[in-house]
């Protein structure tokens, strides 16, 4: 078991009656690169103040090298943040933004020479010494504020949405610039994002947070093919949920009624007959057969198409089924398969490999 | 042809605006003493207004009430807005509330109420009771002026010098106050124009002892038109303008 | 921060002080007496109140409110347009620095400045003798019609602001969207624009009526000794009848009023939001 470089024990955290953070256990390990993932309100932006110091405990404890840092100031904790709005300070140069930490410890001129250039160099910002942060652009800002904070060589690093003011191109450069650095740094990234794509590609580990509670850890893999909940499987990509109740049971695998039709799932969680369970299958997991391509239709859900969407690399489908339940399909342009060509109205087979499928407990 | 009318009627009003203070200059250089027929471009007046030592001291008087004044309340008002800014996550409403009444109140209101406060507690009136009610006055609108700049602040940039290494007193001090400096400069310059041209508030509560400026010129021109009072009333004025200037290029400057 | 703790309680004491404590003393004092060795003394009277009611003091309060009416609307008129020309134009700084200019510096310099202007040999009635309009000079100073213009002189920047700042906030495509569906020039004036302008006319109002009200030195350099206004009338009471007690009722009488001015302000607000 890895040593932990921050350890967070049962914090809670409210402001007046507003409960923020409740009950929440988190150990962040050295070198890896750990999300907050949640909505807006969630909780997530607080539990990074807390850690960095911003913010007081209600109760619990924050560990960060095994020393409880409850009632350390910010100046004290081997963290730093870099903000959602970067706070450059306007009225300093970039050099002294990045040199401020160095400053505030009164380190000699010329160690602070070097360790800034060799800072900026990091992030290729080498020639900006000069600069005023006014002058920048967005991800050059950017890049002075991790600058900024990296400095110190801090043993974690805490991003606050620091990518959400970008837009698309810039962020998908900057996602993996950023990564990029984590790994030649080996300092540990604590990112808050509430953009799922961003968090399934960048982190290490994800924790899934839902009003002021994480839902789940694990790694993107994890979070994405196996959610805890219907949560977790809502939040992360795309779902197709239905309820149903497990009929009979059979070796590894069990069978259950969809839409009138019989279909056997891997029983991988020690399922019991009667149980209620959802089932979630996500569109690209999904198969959706033309008439004429199927020959047996076993373990297929008739469905007639609602609508098309053609978004390049795959064609999304919204498929009713036989109760009215809309569902959404997603296939891919591939060499099996490469003519996808559906209408509308045009009913189709809807099927899905066993075991690609998600088995959750009821929740009402 | 409504840009013709737009052009008129403001060139108009400005006009009308600027006219009286413009005469008022020009008859300061005005050779005849009654007379307000042109006789002839002089400074005369100007060399008598510098002789005249009674209104020298007036106007020192001013200038060093004026300055006391604006300082404290700047001051004060810079302490209060970071302290706020700081510490709390919402504006404080009843002070907010309290110093908006301060600036409605007439001044006439203040002036009384002070001269029957000062008048209850023996303190005499003279240049502590100016102070104390030129700061009275002054305070509210140094707060209300640097609040609306400091909320425009980030208040991250704070939180991120603590989170550099620096003391709070070091996260205040190089890092809110160079970018609040213009806004309390400007506070300051506001407050000195206030307490130097303040007529009502220093009539009530003035003593015998410390004359200042604004009550002279009252008292003269209640006594009737001199050039010499022109001459005085174009410097004062020409005064009160540069630092209305100067304080108005410092407050854009920290909103841009 | 204890310091900063310190000086936070230093300036909410200095506030009680000098500002809540003066005010509550002069409502105790409009409710004393005086005599002829003390100032104010005992016992509690409700005459002075009364005598705000007497015909005298009621003619003044009246002619006051008169006059602080007819200037506010004489501002409005003549500031409303400017505001508007003003929020359209692109040298909107460069006009707004020379209206906040006079706004900030010596009203009694600029009134002084008055004078010179419309007394009996002054440049109005020289500028109108020459063009031949009058014959002899007219008596234009020392007149109710002095002290509006002085009340307007003065007050105009304290109505342009409040409305500008309004105006500026108004979103001028709508101009172009009520056109689109149809509307004509003084539709458009009358239920786009001047609905939308009505918080900058009521503030700019107020900061006009309550000064006009109060400002003494301008009746007093302009007008004569007719034209005595509430603001007069405390000062008189003051300081030259001594009578602190009655000057200290029409205080508070003139305090209520404008309290009064105030929550009628806020209502409107309050049904909006």
């Amino acid at each position: 078991m890895q040593k932990s470089v921050i350890e967070i024990k049962h914090l809670s955290k409210s402001y007046g009656t507003n409960l923020i953070l409740r009950d929440v256990s988190l150990s962040i390990y050295p070198g890896e690169f750990l999300t907050l993932l949640g909505p807006s309100g969630c909780g997530k932006t607080t539990l990074l103040r807390l850690i960095a110091g911003f913010e007081q405990t209600c109760s619990g404890d924050i560990y960060i090298h095994g020393t409880c840092v409850n009632q350390l100031p910010p100046q004290q904790r081997d963290v730093h943040t870099v903000f959602q709005s970067y706070a450059l300070f306007p009225h300093l140069s970039v050099f002294e933004n990045v040199a401020f930490a160095l400053r505030c410890k009164k380190t000699p001129k010329d160690e602070i020479k070097a360790r800034v250039q060799e800072a900026l160099e990091r992030v290729q910002l080498a020639a900006f010494g000069n600069r005023l942060p006014k002058q920048l652009s967005g991800g050059q800002q950017q890049r002075v504020a991790i600058a900024r904070a990296i400095i110190n060589r801090p043993k974690v690093l805490l991003l606050d949405e620091s990518l959400s003011a970008l837009d698309y191109r810039l962020r998908k450069t900057m996602q993996y610039e950023l990564k990029q650095l984590q790994k030649s740094l080996n300092i540990t990234f604590v990112l808050v994002t509430h953009d799922q794509e961003e968090a399934l590609s960048m982190s290490d580990r994800i924790a899934v947070f839902n009003h002021g509670h994480i839902e789940q850890i694990g790694t993107p893999r994890e979070v994405y093919e196996n959610p805890s909940n219907l949560y977790v499987a809502k939040f992360i990509g795309e779902a197709n949920i239905f309820d149903v109740e497990v009929e009979a049971l059979e070796d590894d695998e069990l069978c259950v009624t969809v839409e009138s039709r019989p279909l056997r799932c891997k029983n991988t969680g020690n399922h019991t007959l009667g149980e209620h369970l959802h089932l979630v299958i996500r569109p690209e997991d999904i198969r959706v057969w033309q008439l004429d391509e199927v020959t047996s239709s076993d373990e297929m859900i008739p469905g007639t198409i609602v609508d098309i969407i053609y978004k390049g690399s795959t064609v999304d489908l919204t498929v009713a089924l036989p109760t009215g339940k809309i569902i959404n399909a997603s296939e891919f342009f591939d060499e099996d398969d490469d003519d996808l060509a559906y209408t509308v109205d045009e009913v189709v087979w809807v099927q899905w490999y066993t075991g690609w499928e998600v088995l959750l407990p009821y929740e009402n | 042809m409504s840009d013709w009318i737009k052009k008129i009627y403001i060139g108009l009003v400005y006009t009308l605006l600027y006219f009286p203070i413009f005469v008022l200059m020009l008859y300061s250089f005005n050779q005849a003493q009654f007379s307000l027929q042109w006789h002839g471009f002089s400074t005369h007046w100007y060399h008598e207004l510098f002789q005249d030592a009674d209104l020298w001291l007036a106007f020192t008087h001013s200038l060093f009430l004026g300055t006391c004044a604006s300082f404290i309340a700047s001051f004060a008002g810079l302490v209060i807005c970071i302290h706020l800014f700081l510490h709390s996550h919402r504006p404080n409403r009843t002070l907010q509330s309290t110093l908006l009444m301060l600036i409605i109140l007439p001044d006439l209101v203040l002036g009384i109420a002070l001269l029957i406060f000062f008048n209850l507690t023996s303190i005499p009136l003279g240049f502590f009771s100016l102070l104390i009610a030129h700061i009275t006055f002054c305070l509210p609108f140094a707060i209300v002026a640097i609040n609306s700049r400091i909320h425009n602040l980030d208040i991250n940039l704070y939180y991120s010098a603590l989170d550099l290494g620096a003391t709070r007193s070091r996260a205040i001090t190089h890092v809110l106050l160079p970018l609040l400096w213009p806004a309390v400069m400007s506070a300051f310059l506001l407050g000195f124009t206030l307490s130097f041209d303040d007529v009502i508030i220093s009539y009530f509560v003035a003593g015998p002892g410390y004359n200042i400026l604004p009550l002279t010129i009252y008292s003269l021109v209640r006594k009737g038109v001199t050039p010499e009072l022109n001459a005085l009333c174009s410097i004062t004025f020409f005064l009160s303008m540069l630092l209305v200037v100067a304080a108005h290029r410092l407050s854009r400057k920290t909103s841009s | 921060m204890k310091t900063k703790n310190l000086t936070l309680y230093a300036i909410y004491t200095w506030l009680f002080l000098f500002g809540f404590i003066p005010l509550c003393l002069v409502f105790v004092a409009s409710f004393l007496s005086r005599d002829a060795t003390h100032l104010m003394t005992l016992p509690f009277t409700l005459a002075h109140y009364k005598a705000l009611f007497s015909p005298l003091l009621g003619h003044v309060m009246l002619r006051s409110l008169m006059m602080a009416l007819i200037t506010t609307l004489a501002c409005l008129v003549i500031a409303y347009p400017f505001s508007y020309f003003m929020a359209r134009s692109q040298h909107k700084s460069l006009l707004l620095l020379f209206i906040i200019i006079p706004f900030w510096t010596s009203s009694l310099v600029r009134t002084y400045a008055l004078v010179a202007i419309l007394k009996f040999n002054g440049i109005l009635n020289t500028l109108l003798i020459n063009m031949h309009l009058i014959t002899t000079p007219l008596p234009l100073l020392y007149s109710n019609f002095a002290v509006l213009s002085g009340l307007t002189y003065t007050l105009f920047p304290f109505m342009v602001l409040p409305l500008f700042s309004n105006m500026e906030h108004f979103d001028f495509k709508l101009f172009e969207a009520a056109e689109d569906l149809g509307a004509n020039r003084l539709t458009l004036f009358f239920r786009v624009f001047l609905p939308n302008t009505k918080r900058g006319i009521v503030s700019g109002s107020l900061l006009v009526f309550l000064p006009a009200m109060t400002l003494f030195y301008i009746p007093n350099v302009l007008g004569g000794a007719r034209s005595i206004l509430i603001g007069n009338l405390i000062q008189n009471q003051f300081l030259v009848e001594e009578n602190w007690p009655a000057g200290a009722a029409t205080s508070i009488f003139l305090t209520v009023l404008l309290l009064l001015l105030l929550l009628m302000y806020r209502k409107p607000r309050g049904v909006k939001s």
